[in-house]
């Protein structure tokens, strides 16, 4: 889990609350921290101030536009204060405020820290109040955190939320190809195509897609064979239909077809090893393949591999699992343990 | 069968410069290589210096974080019961305790951050929620004693963790908070280890994290979103905990697990992301928990391959008649689907109890070399990777992974592992942990002979 931490922005020249006079008939309260407490923070006399006085309002539960202009001055010291947050909710609604102000008072706080719950959470909030006017903002929002971060978790989730909630999915998809376009290792553009493809109102569902995402995706893991994401894809193209998935000819083609290159073929192997456990049945070109890839040393640990039937497949995916255990050393252990677990009908 | 093709595809020129993904993950790799390459060209007595956990230095960073944080902590404020279980956990990992003095301070201090309707606030006067009861909870389990396992107010905590208890399954963090795969742990495993778990907390829990299990195998924060390992671990550790994690896809959980280790031994925490330290715990204690799973694993491996072996007699028998098996496969699918046990209080005890001998899935001699060499800073407290500052939060989850992997082969969770099972010195033993809760195995002992005893 990301743990954001980066200090919000000081207010340059900025007047004490005890010296301002809207404030004057406030009395502070301070933090009930106890004679002794411990991991005890050195806030600075301004933190300390303005915790105090939100304390008081907050105590007092007062909506007011004095209390609701402390909570943006509590939330810059602390942007993660979850009840600083939730006290600004109270206050937004009980004053009616222009939530489109809102969006805009977010946006300046995203600037300084974006990887906080809170902030997304208020977010979240304040779209789902507005309604279907918040499509264009929301989508301009995280496109444009994504634009510096494309992987930014908190900003994906917020748009998948945006998407599902106030529309906008007719460009989703483009998206996605402009972002793998410019990564093609971008595993959040991924997931995303994936969220689209099987929730988009507009695209008629994973099955409706499969033909032409296969497509797309086959020319992404030749471009890149060493690329975990395009190939988690494939797979999931054919999520609940494992049949289609074996009986695919497209998916052990490409599998061959990087096989042969005989380098970055960790990914085709894996596949074809599931693949035979789910009943496929390797045939002679993706056993010459495979052979290609023993070693002298190898041959003498395998079983003999002449025999035919349903033993030749069991030694083909005991093949796959060797030589995987000596071109993928950090997943040893879990190569032996997929050997020690290969189905008896394999 | 019919002859297979090979597509001809000419694929497009690689572009002239590397993606942004491969520029950053190449850096840290000649970052990390650097370091591997320098300790295998040191001699031998020296390796053993460089291998060693400074345990010491380690407790003192840690343990001044106790009485003293600079006002940089301010934006933390909101999380300091988190900060007491980095500090305390990670020094019980150490195998040692405070002194009283301080035990008797945190107790007051985690007492003011109680809420008079339950739960844990971040901080004095702010609201509860359930990731800092969580924290709270399992800082006061590792502090043990009467005194503070008795300060803990279980009921009015479970009044608050049904007030943030959704229809859908989800837990809200706190009143009208945001809902995730994390709330669901943190509540659920808070409400096993006290012993106040219950049908009510369970219901629909289990539906609501399968869907959060991607495509990919991991688990995310919310359904739809990016498999993830912080919320791969919290979404699989919820799932044992309410006895339903035979209903994950626990084959591909496992793929997607492992190979989230990479060249550099250390896990990153998702697909091509860059390796971090406090994946050692999350995506380390997922591989732990998995490992402790085998006959389940096992068995929904079997049912796979029997269904699509008998579809695939149907496939080859649709061609001779032309007709559609697709509904018995699916009927014989959803047969093969079993309730477990609904006895979800003692699975947590039963876990590490019924300990069956396994070998770990991952590589945990490798991971340990990661977490010595990249992610430990020699004057003290751990780190994401190298080049990054050291923080409470890394110390404590990179010792933890540290723990997880010198006790992966042991047949008992606290048996000492064999010397050449630890990286390094012997000294750098730490204490075992129990890996659904991360609490250290004897205090997790005695909070569950305080809290399941009938008195």
């Amino acid at each position: 889990m990301e743990s954001g931490s980066s200090e919000g922005e000081e207010v340059q020249q900025r007047v004490p609350l005890r010296e301002r006079v809207e404030w004057s008939d406030v009395t502070p309260v301070p933090q009930n921290d106890g004679p002794n407490p411990v991991v005890p923070i050195q806030y600075t006399e301004e933190f300390s101030e303005v915790m105090d006085y939100f304390r008081a309002v907050y105590l007092t539960d007062e909506r007011s536009p004095r209390a609701l202009a402390l909570t943006a001055e509590a939330v810059q010291f602390n942007s993660g204060n979850y009840t600083v947050w939730h006290f600004r909710r109270l206050l937004l609604e009980s004053l009616k405020v222009d939530l489109n102000d809102e969006l805009e008072f977010v946006e300046r706080m995203a600037a300084g820290n974006s990887k906080n719950y809170q902030m997304w959470h208020h977010r979240r909030w304040v779209a789902e109040k507005l309604g279907p006017e918040a499509r264009n903002n929301e989508l301009e929002f995280t496109k444009k955190i994504l634009s510096v971060d494309a992987k930014h978790y908190h900003a994906w989730s917020h748009r998948q939320w945006a998407l599902q909630t106030l529309g906008g999915w007719e460009d989703e998809l483009n998206y996605c190809t402009e972002l793998l376009k410019e990564d093609i290792f971008n595993n959040s553009a991924w997931n995303q195509r994936y969220f689209v493809i099987t929730r988009s109102p507009f695209l008629g569902g994973l099955k409706a897609m499969r033909e032409s995402e296969v497509l797309y995706t086959i020319e992404a893991i030749i471009a890149y064979p060493e690329n975990e994401s395009s190939w988690r894809y494939l797979r999931g193209l054919y999520k609940g239909e494992t049949t289609s998935w074996v009986n695919d000819p497209q998916v052990s083609s490409v599998c061959l077809k990087i096989l042969r290159t005989k380098s970055n073929y960790v990914f085709a192997l894996s596949t074809i090893l599931d693949l035979i456990c789910f009943g496929y049945q390797p045939n002679e070109d993706i056993r010459d393949a495979i052979d290609a890839l023993k070693t002298a040393d190898m041959d003498k640990q395998d079983l003999d591999d002449d025999e035919k039937g349903e033993q030749q497949n069991l030694n083909i995916a005991r093949n796959i699992c060797s030589i995987l255990k000596q071109v993928d050393p950090i997943r040893t252990n879990y190569w032996i343990w997929r050997k020690s677990r290969l189905p008896l009908s394999a | 069968m019919s002859e297979e093709s090979e597509r001809e595809t000419n694929p497009p020129p690689p572009p002239p410069c590397p993606t942004v993904s491969q520029r950053e993950q190449w850096m840290v790799e000649s970052q990390v290589f650097q370091i591997y390459q320098l300790f295998a060209t040191i001699p031998r007595n020296a390796q053993t210096l460089m291998l060693e956990l400074q345990r010491d230095n380690h407790m003192q960073y840690v343990s001044k974080g106790l009485r003293h944080l600079s006002s940089a902590f301010s934006v933390l404020d909101a999380n300091r019961p988190w900060l007491c279980y980095w500090i305390f956990h990670s020094i019980a990992l150490s195998g040692e305790s405070v002194d009283d003095e301080l035990e008797d301070n945190a107790i007051d201090f985690l007492n003011r951050c109680q809420d008079p309707n339950g739960g844990y606030a971040g901080g004095p006067g702010q609201m509860p929620h359930i990731a800092t009861t969580y924290a709270a909870v399992n800082s006061l389990i590792t502090l043990g004693g009467e005194k503070s396992l008795a300060s803990i107010n279980r009921d009015k905590l479970y009044g608050f963790l049904r007030r943030m208890k959704q229809p859908n399954g989800g837990f809200r963090m706190h009143d009208e908070g945001e809902i995730d795969v994390r709330a669901c742990y943190t509540a659920i495993s808070v409400a096993s280890v006290l012993n106040i778990l219950d049908d009510e907390l369970i219901q629909n829990v289990g539906d609501y994290i399968i869907s959060c299990q991607t495509y990919e195998g991991g688990i995310a924060g919310e359904p739809g979103s990016e498999a993830h390992g912080g919320y791969t671990f919290c979404g699989l550790a919820t799932m044992i905990l309410i006895g339903e994690v035979n209903h994950l896809d626990l084959p591909r959980l496992v793929d997607w697990v492992v190979f989230r280790q990479g060249k550099e031994c250390g896990f990153q925490g998702r697909t091509n992301k860059l390796v971090d330290g406090c994946y050692s715990f999350w995506q380390g204690g997922a591989v732990a928990l998995l490992q402790r799973l085998s006959s389940i694993i096992n068995k929904q491996m079997e049912e796979t391959s029997q269904i699509f072996a008998v579809s695939y007699v149907s496939e080859a028998k649709e061609s001779l008649d032309g007709t559609s098996s697709h509904a018995t496969c699916r009927g014989e699918h959803e047969g093969t689907s079993e309730s477990s046990s609904s006895d979800f209080k003692n699975i947590a005890y039963k876990f590490i109890n019924e300990w069956r001998a396994q070998e770990p899935l991952f590589h945990s001699i490798a991971l340990q070399q990661y977490i010595l060499l990249c992610a430990q800073e020699q004057e003290g407290g751990l780190r994401d990777k190298p080049g990054k500052r050291r923080d409470h939060y890394h110390t404590c989850y990179c010792l933890s992974g540290l723990s997880l992997c010198q006790y992966s082969w042991s047949k008992h969770p606290d048996s000492p592992p064999l010397p050449n099972l630890v990286l390094g010195p012997y000294s750098n033993l730490l204490e075992p942990i129990h890996p659904l809760f991360n609490v250290v195995l004897g205090r997790y002992r005695e909070a569950h002979e305080f809290f399941f005893t009938e008195s």
